[in-house]
């Protein structure tokens, strides 16, 4: 009955094979079949993941455990390596496998230029990604799960620095990396507090009623809280967001698996995993939904005066990964899951449009310098449309039904305030997403001739993906249709019923005409937004540098300057310190000392060896007569003496 | 006679051949006064010798206690003797070498 479950060891495995093969015969295969085998083993892991899913839907609250080894094994403590299949995993793989196997077809056109042999390394990496994001979310306990997330971790390293010859995208991949380090502390934090409680960290057993009651208030918020730092760090939240934006060095397919499919999401994943405990945890839960809303605006606001196509669209990921914060915040798992898995759909869209066309523009990535590429480039355009309405959350596309969720559930909540910021943030959405689109398809091409000599629409192994996200795009959102329009319509939330525990708060629920009201105004402002950007920008489009309020956006609210004041400097004044008084002069002082110490003491004592025999008769006899009173009168001076002579 | 007379005739002979091999820079003198200490030894080891074979005889008239000593004594002297030959060739090449037997030439081994 569960026969693709008990072949979920497969799913990570064969990517994992992808990468050896790429990876060790990167200097002896051809492109082609870097390609096909990169791609291969992710279409397959996609295939067993259908099956996994489809099965998932009958298993009810009983996940399929399935042991591979004991990992960690001593004196009461036993982490076996097993994965866990249930609704929220099989939902993940399916997103994971099936938007990664699409950017693997897309970089085998993409990335056709790059040599063969840093071809095949590339595949390698993205293969390894994939296999430690099925890692991550098929882990039955959070050992598993930490190793995936330091998994990809490295591999967005990996990623990011791909170009390595250019050193700021070493830095951009570094800094990537140690953010994403500090918030895994916070994680590994969270996972020894519950072994320290528990005595185990495996989900079957830490999420039961019994074993959730053996928390105090204080383990579950600081738990909380450990693993909400954990998140804020891969899924790029206030405070630790600032890499993502960065990490546009890498391919523009790497940026699309980072935002849409892998690590991005990861946060969320963990959360909704650990929704029994946030559930009772409050406090916990009010912090997530401020930062959320926080990060939102902020990523919002400074998306709108972003000139680079693809850093707009990595200040909009982090924007909807606050969207996605915020409906956890606010208790709506179920939601945040909703919208994880749209944004999955259209910014996997725009990336790999965005990739098309700067592909087109022979990587040119501004769009001050674009423009008019609505007739030269059709189906990127078209494709493009539509991954701006589904973000933008106009009917009936998928953004609008995962959105609404969260915004609705914003509503019920305690605190409307939220609410009412996160319809500023849609509003903001809309806007700089059609600025963008204006500005990139619209208008007059404002390149250089050779650029537009050149323009053509991309191969098919490009815009096949396109299509078959767009219709992800448009069709993602009727897996969640809210209660007003059908009852019983919303077949995600029933899916993964399951695996959420039910909180003593409950959600309030809206009455339809609050509902109704709620939509109206969120997605009526937006189309005021969205209409405003579409004609100011095809017809003006902002090229001349920003002054006031505009040049605190385009420079990202100065935050990078400000970190770089705050915490670079000082750390950098420290470890100089270090470096130049504490290594330099103490610990370089005692080694170089002795060593001075024993060649000056050695020169002294030279002396006498002077080579007059009779000095050494003298110091001979002297010696012993000093030897033979020590051994007639020392006895008891003291114990070194004792030991000489016993 | 009593011991002490064997033991203060052994030390001042002692003394007298260290002194000798301190202060003379001649190295056929430090060799005789080398050999001094040596036979001060020497000297030493027979008197305990009889002292303890007599006291044992008086107890036991087939008692050997003792006359081990003797023993060394005969060893040291072979010893010593070989030793001579060898110290007095090396004189006589530092003779033939720096035309003198003083001890101070002998500085080639410094540093």
């Amino acid at each position: 009955m569960n026969t693709f479950s008990n072949l979920v060891y497969l799913v990570p495995l064969l990517p994992l094979i992808g990468f050896l093969i790429n990876g060790l015969g990167r200097k002896s295969l051809s492109k082609s079949l870097i390609a096909i085998i990169g791609s291969g083993v992710i279409l397959a892991s996609f295939a067993i993941s259908v099956g996994i899913f489809f099965e998932a839907r009958h298993f009810g609250a009983n996940p399929v455990i399935v042991n591979l080894f004991p990992f960690i094994q001593t004196a009461g403590l036993s982490i076996p390596f097993s994965f866990q299949v249930d609704q929220l995993s099989s939902l993940f793989l399916l997103i994971i496998t099936g938007v990664g196997f699409l950017i693997h077809v897309y970089s085998s056109a993409y990335m056709n230029e790059e040599e063969t042999q840093h071809y095949g390394r590339y595949f390698a990496y993205l293969n390894l990604f994939v296999f430690s994001m099925l890692l991550l979310v098929l882990g039955s306990n959070f050992v598993i799960m930490f190793i995936g997330w330091e998994g990809v971790g490295l591999c967005s390293y990996l990623l990011i620095g791909y170009w390595f010859k250019n050193n700021n995208y070493n830095y951009a991949a570094r800094k990537a990396f140690v953010m994403n380090r500090i918030g895994d502390l916070g994680f590994l934090l969270a996972i020894f507090w519950i072994l320290g409680v528990l005595g185990t960290v495996s989900y079957t057993e830490v999420f039961t009623a019994e074993a959730l009651a053996r928390f105090t208030p204080t383990d579950v918020t600081a738990i909380t809280l450990l693993l909400f730092v954990g998140a804020t760090g891969k899924s790029a939240q206030i405070p630790l967001y600032t890499w993502l934006p960065d990490a546009m060095a890498g391919p523009t397919p790497v940026s699309a698996l980072i935002h849409a499919a892998t690590m991005v999401t990861a946060g969320i994943y963990m959360i909704v995993r650990a929704n029994g405990l946030y559930s009772l945890a409050p406090t916990t839960q009010g912090i997530i939904a401020v930062v959320g809303t926080a990060t939102l605006l902020l990523a919002a606001t400074i998306a709108i005066k972003q000139n680079d196509i693809k850093k707009v669209l990595a200040y909009s990921t982090v924007s909807q990964l606050g969207y996605m914060f915020l409906a956890l915040g606010v208790g709506s798992y179920t939601g945040a899951v909703f919208h994880v898995m749209t944004h999955a759909f259209f910014k996997a869209l725009l990336f790999l449009g965005a990739g098309s066309v700067i592909h087109a523009m022979h990587h040119e990535q501004d769009i001050r310098f674009m423009g008019g590429l609505k007739k030269h480039m059709p189906v990127t355009h078209i494709t493009f449309l539509i991954g701006c309405l589904a973000i933008a959350g106009m009917p009936p596309f998928a953004g609008f039904f995962s959105k609404d969720e969260v915004l609705a559930a914003a509503y019920g909540s305690d605190n409307q305030i939220l609410w009412g910021l996160g319809v500023i943030g849609a509003i903001l959405t809309a806007f700089y997403m059609f600025r963008l689109y204006a500005m990139t398809f619209l208008g007059k091409f404002r390149g250089t001739h050779e650029q537009e000599h050149h323009l053509h629409e991309s191969p098919l192994a490009i815009t096949i993906p396109l299509i078959v996200l767009a219709v992800l795009s448009i069709v993602g959102g009727f897996f969640g249709i809210p209660e007003v329009f059908a009852a019983n319509a919303h077949s995600l939330e029933h899916f993964l019923d399951p695996i959420i525990i039910k909180g003593s708060a409950e959600m309030h629920h809206l009455d339809h005409a609050t509902e109704y009201m709620l939509m109206g105004i969120s997605v009526g402002l937006a189309l005021i937004a969205i209409i405003y950007a579409w004609n100011r920008f095809s017809k003006r489009p902002e090229l001349e540098e920003q002054t006031g309020a505009g040049k605190v956006l385009a420079n990202k609210w100065y935050i990078d300057e400000v970190y770089e004041a705050v915490i670079s400097r000082p750390l950098l004044a420290v470890a100089a310190f270090s470096k130049n008084f504490i290594e330099k002069g103490i610990i370089d002082g005692i080694v170089n000392g002795t060593g001075r110490f024993i060649q000056y003491s050695g020169r002294q004592i030279r002396h006498i060896q002077s080579g007059q025999v009779g000095n050494y008769i003298l110091l001979m006899v002297l010696s012993m007569v000093l030897m033979i009173l020590l051994l007639f009168y020392g006895h008891n001076m003291n114990p070194v003496i004792d030991w000489i002579f016993n | 006679m009593p011991i002490q007379y064997y033991i203060t005739l052994s030390v001042v002979l002692f003394c007298i051949g260290v002194v000798g091999v301190l202060t003379r820079r001649n190295a056929i003198i430090i060799f005789m006064c080398v050999e001094l200490m040596l036979n001060a030894v020497n000297l030493l080891m027979v008197a305990f010798s009889k002292m303890h074979h007599g006291n044992a005889l008086a107890t036991n008239p087939d008692s050997l206690a003792g006359v081990e000593a003797q023993l060394f004594v005969f060893f040291t002297m072979v010893v010593a003797a070989a030793e001579v030959s060898v110290g007095l060739a090396i004189i006589v090449m530092l003779y033939r070498n720096t035309h003198s037997v003083d001890v101070n030439f002998l500085n080639r081994l410094k540093n």
